[in-house]
């Protein structure tokens, strides 16, 4: 099925089922410990084996010897696989650095061997006598060091490198009444999910299955394939539950490769997870940023030239993080310069995170948004309000599909009491504590991918939806669920979902806040397919024929669904995909973050009180479970702003404080209650559905309005995160 | 390089140390013994521990390589697979069980250590179509996504009720003479020992509130 004119009336308007805040399907699995993750699935194969993954101890270098005669020797060992074992192996289309194989070392805890025993433990044990033999090389550690290096790089890998300019930034900027000119600067990220990356593999001949923990399963598949050289075909990747990803799986892993190598090796089915000390340097995180700002306004407010360029650095054929995306689109002003350049750096391959681009990108623009309108003496809101634009500033006739950030941001002031902020910071004061609210924009695209799905209709066992979409948290089996229902016209108890299987057909997959969206449209037409076949079957014309309640009914005929089935069942199997409205309007979602903190006058400790997000997100499938997706944004977002970082040693080239004791999140402590308010909007530009990404959209800004807000409260202007108290204290006006 | 050799007697010294300081001996457990069985493929040197575990009410005898956790023992002998391993270093509170009464992180504590305890795993809490109140209550206020952290979730705030209940105070408690309350700070503070990295805090305060039966 083709989406390629705005969405007309169809089934789903009638939210019987979607948009109703249903309790997750997966709820009572997940509470009880019964839904299976990928290390645990003792079931789907017999006598596993236990991997344990070593990885490099130098960043950068050759290794010259391993010797593995203790470890191959060890009790319970069945196998060792050393990277010298084999050339470097083909690298995934979606891996900057390589896997596995070969003597090169391109970043630190790259993965150089895997130890196959019978226990766990014993395969610790045995690793841990693995002796290395390495020739380290100088490599690039440090951002700032390689700046001056850094070449202009491309948002898209494809496109040439440029400049984005619209008018003639320099030449407003130096006349612009009001002006900024300020540096930010984001740290490594990590995305810290709590369950580790997992697989079990097992071979059957030539035939490879995995399972595992992948938000992505085709691309998983496509790269495992293609990394080990087997046709895609013997190939099946599952992975039913995801527990967390936040980009940091969307590609395949050391784990699988390496439990599929060392079930070869060993013979037998191998279980690997790595352990949570090997995480952040064996795979992705979210690159530093070092972003540079100039705004210029009229006395009125009015922009009149806006510039970002960001900085970060990657491994050599690595990307950009795209920082300066969200500044294309939202605000107006005629004279525009965006950029964004890329430093070689030897550190571990950075990639995406949770809003990827407008994450860190937001953390900047909107301190200096804030910034601005303290130099224009406007209200922080004012000043955004006057420079809204309804239309893609890059190309005027291109209309954004719907926006009400304006409403986003009047509703939020309302509801926060915004009013009650004092203009000047350092003013309110209670007992020991400093008060102050921020407010920022959060922005992120949206983004529709083709996605497949196949549904069938049993006379007993009602719908069933089979898709290779994941659930990573987001909720996915429950909107899916939720679809079908409304879609066939059954209760959602009459559905059973299946996710996460490549014997499935090919979805959206979870990332770019992307799967919701379109997982559910590949649903839908996947539904429209088996209305038609019901419909055939009964003879009923199918324009005609309503499905409510368990029935089918055309003129006064009507016929129990199931029975509709017949003893065979029906199945259809459909995907839907884009036509070029994606190309004709801009789609994206929009809300207003607001934030109030306080900070202790004396230690400088910031805590955050009060968090209320309002979001215009298109159709919302669950509210339940899309307030979910935005807290738990919201609350990585006062992560970034306060605590997370992960320090680089420039010398020897690695994250320092790789486990969750060293690289800090938010626990239950540093969070209040938090609000969030999604404004009516449907949007049948985006899909079917008439729905748009929101799980990303929750972080989107909220590291600014934490930052604004402790500006409003101390008069101090951190920006550079995490915004820890030492950054605070010397500048804390004087206790009383 | 003689790292096998290392590695055993250092082993050697753990069970010695392990076998001495976990004295208590449970009635129908019987003694902790340490045995070095022979014909264990590929493990000549394997050495196992016998002990026994009550969990979930019922007795299970296990024989153990002594490096193994009480997570492990949970998640890979029993195939008890709810406590989730989130860093295996207790720093995130995934694998938190209830030992003997008490909430502990089941990675950062040896399974030997444990001979004859009683030990409630999420499995013993409640199933699907028996949940517990606490889970019922999760799945009502979506104190959770992604459910990785979620048993842990789960039993810390089973066990974590209890301990105010006990009158056990927290950091955050102001007045030590008088029993500590259910509040939405003294929860906050009692469950920062379960990292959500999906960040449902917000709503597993919410949960637990309304399973203690009292506003914050
Ligand atoms: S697995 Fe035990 S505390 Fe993390
Ligand atoms: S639900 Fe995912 S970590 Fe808590």
């Amino acid at each position: 099925m083709k989406f390629d004119a705005p969405a007309s009336d169809n089934p789903i308007d009638r939210l019987k089922v979607v948009g109703q805040p249903v309790d997750r399907i997966d709820g009572p699995r997940k509470t009880t410990g019964t839904a299976p993750y990928a290390y645990e699935r003792h079931e789907v194969v017999p006598n596993q084996a236990y991997g344990h993954v070593l990885g490099a101890g130098i960043a950068k270098g050759r290794i010259t010897a391993i010797d593995a005669s203790a470890a191959k020797a060890a009790p319970g060992v069945l196998a060792v696989v050393t990277t010298l074992d084999m050339p470097r192996l083909e690298k995934g289309v979606t891996n900057t650095a390589s896997l596995f194989g070969g003597p090169d070392i391109q970043h630190y805890h790259q993965a150089i061997a895997v130890v196959v025993a019978e226990s766990f433990e014993q395969a610790r044990d045995a690793a841990a006598m693995i002796r290395v033999g390495y020739a380290p090389q100088r490599g690039r550690f440090d951002l700032t060091a390689e700046a001056p290096k850094a070449e202009l790089a491309s948002a898209d890998s494809g496109a040439p490198p440029q400049e984005d300019r619209v008018g003639d930034f320099e030449g407003a900027f130096a006349q612009a009444a009001i002006r900024l000119d300020e540096t930010y600067s984001t740290p490594d990220q990590s995305h810290a999910m709590m369950e580790p990356h997992a697989t079990i593999a097992a071979w059957e001949g030539e035939k490879l299955t995995i399972w595992t923990s992948n938000q992505m399963i085709a691309w998983g598949k496509r790269d495992l394939a293609r990394t080990l050289g087997l046709p895609a075909e013997n190939v099946r990747v599952d992975s039913p539950f995801v527990g967390g990803g936040f980009g940091g799986k969307l590609f395949l892993r050391a784990d699988a490769v390496l439990a599929a190598l060392g079930a070869r090796a060993a013979g037998r089915p191998v279980k690997v997870a790595l352990t949570r000390p090997l995480m952040a340097n064996n795979t992705t995180h979210r690159p530093a940023t070092i972003q540079h700002i100039r705004i210029g306004a009229a006395p009125d407010g009015r922009i009149t030239a806006i510039a970002h360029v960001s900085l970060s650095g990657d491994l050599e054929d690595g990307g950009p993080e795209t920082a300066v995306a969200q500044t294309k689109l939202l605000y107006a002003g005629r004279n525009r310069l965006t950029a964004l350049r890329l430093a070689v750096l030897d550190l571990p391959e950075g990639n995406a995170m949770r809003a990827p681009g407008e994450a860190p990108g937001l953390m900047a623009l909107e301190v200096a948004m804030d910034e601005m309108a303290e130099r224009l003496g406007m209200d922080p809101i004012e000043f955004r309000v006057v420079n809204d634009t309804q239309v893609d500033p890059d190309d005027p006739d291109r209309p954004f599909s719907q926006r009400q950030l304006i409403e986003c941001l009047r509703h939020g002031a309302q509801r926060f009491d915004w009013s009650r902020r004092a203009a000047t910071p350092g003013q309110r004061r209670e007992g020991r504590w400093l008060l102050g609210m921020g407010v920022a924009v959060g922005f992120r695209n949206n983004l529709v991918m083709a996605s497949g799905a196949r549904v069938r209709l049993d006379r007993d066992r009602g719908v069933t939806v089979e898709t290779d979409m994941t659930d990573i948290g987001t909720g996915s089996y429950t909107i899916i669920a939720q679809t079908a229902a409304e879609m066939m016209g059954v209760s959602l108890d009459k559905v059973t979902v299946h996710l996460g299987d490549s014997s499935f057909p090919a979805s959206a997959g979870s990332g770019g806040q992307w799967g919701g969206n379109s997982a559910t449209a590949g649903v839908y037409a996947a539904c429209v397919k088996l209305r038609e076949a019901v419909a055939g079957r009964l003879g009923f014309n199918s324009a005609e024929a309503e499905f409510v309640e368990g029935m089918v009914r055309a003129g006064n005929r009507g016929v129990r669904l199931g029975d509709a089935a017949g003893a065979d069942g029906l199945t259809a199997e459909d995907k839907m995909e884009y036509g070029d409205l994606a190309k004709r309007y801009q789609q994206s979602t929009f809300a207003g973050h607001f934030v109030e903190v306080a900070v202790d006058a004396a230690t400088g400790e910031s805590r955050v009180r009060r968090m209320l997000a309002v979001c215009a997100a298109g159709r919302i499938l669950n509210p339940k479970s899309a307030r979910s997706q935005v807290i738990g944004a919201m609350t990585m977002g006062v992560g970034a702003a306060l605590m997370e970082e992960l320090a680089v040693d420039t010398r020897r080239g690695f994250f320092v404080n790789h486990d969750l004791a060293g690289y800090e999140v938010p626990v239950c402590a540093d969070i209040p209650h938090q609000e969030v308010i999604f404004l009516d909007e449907v949007d049948p530009i985006s899909s079917p559905m008439k729905a748009k990404g929101v799980g990303e959209l929750g972080i989107c800004g909220v590291g600014a309005a934490v930052a604004n807000a402790i500006y409003n409260a101390t008069g101090v202007r951190v920006r550079h995160y995490p915004i820890t108290l030492d950054k605070l204290l010397e500048g804390l006006p004087a206790t009383m | 390089m003689t790292a096998s050799g290392h590695h055993s007697i250092s082993r050697r010294a753990l069970v010695a140390g392990t076998a001495a300081g976990t004295a208590p001996i449970h009635g129908e457990a019987g003694a902790q013994s340490v045995s070095a069985p022979h014909g264990t493929p590929g493990s000549p040197e394997a050495t196992t521990a016998q002990i026994s575990l009550r969990v979930n009410g019922q007795s299970r005898n296990l024989a153990l390589d002594p490096r193994t956790t009480l997570l492990d023992a949970l998640r890979e002998h029993l195939r008890l697979t709810g406590s989730k391993k989130g860093c295996d270093h207790g720093q995130c509170g995934a694998c938190t069980v209830i030992v003997e009464g008490r909430r502990i992180y089941s990675c950062l504590t040896l399974a030997v250590m444990h001979d004859g305890d009683a030990v409630t795993t999420i499995e013993g809490i409640g199933r699907p179509g028996h949940l517990h109140p606490m889970q019922a209550a999760f799945v009502s206020h979506d104190g959770y996504q992604c459910g990785y952290c979620t048993p842990g979730q789960v039993c810390a705030s089973v066990a974590m009720l209890d301990e105010i209940r006990a009158g056990v105070p927290s950091h955050v408690t102001a007045d030590l003479m008088a029993p500590p309350q259910v509040t939405a700070e003294e929860i906050r503070e009692r469950m920062s020992g379960n990292i959500c990295r999906c960040g449902a805090y917000s709503n597993i305060v919410d949960a637990i509130v309304e399973v203690a039966g009292r506003p914050g």
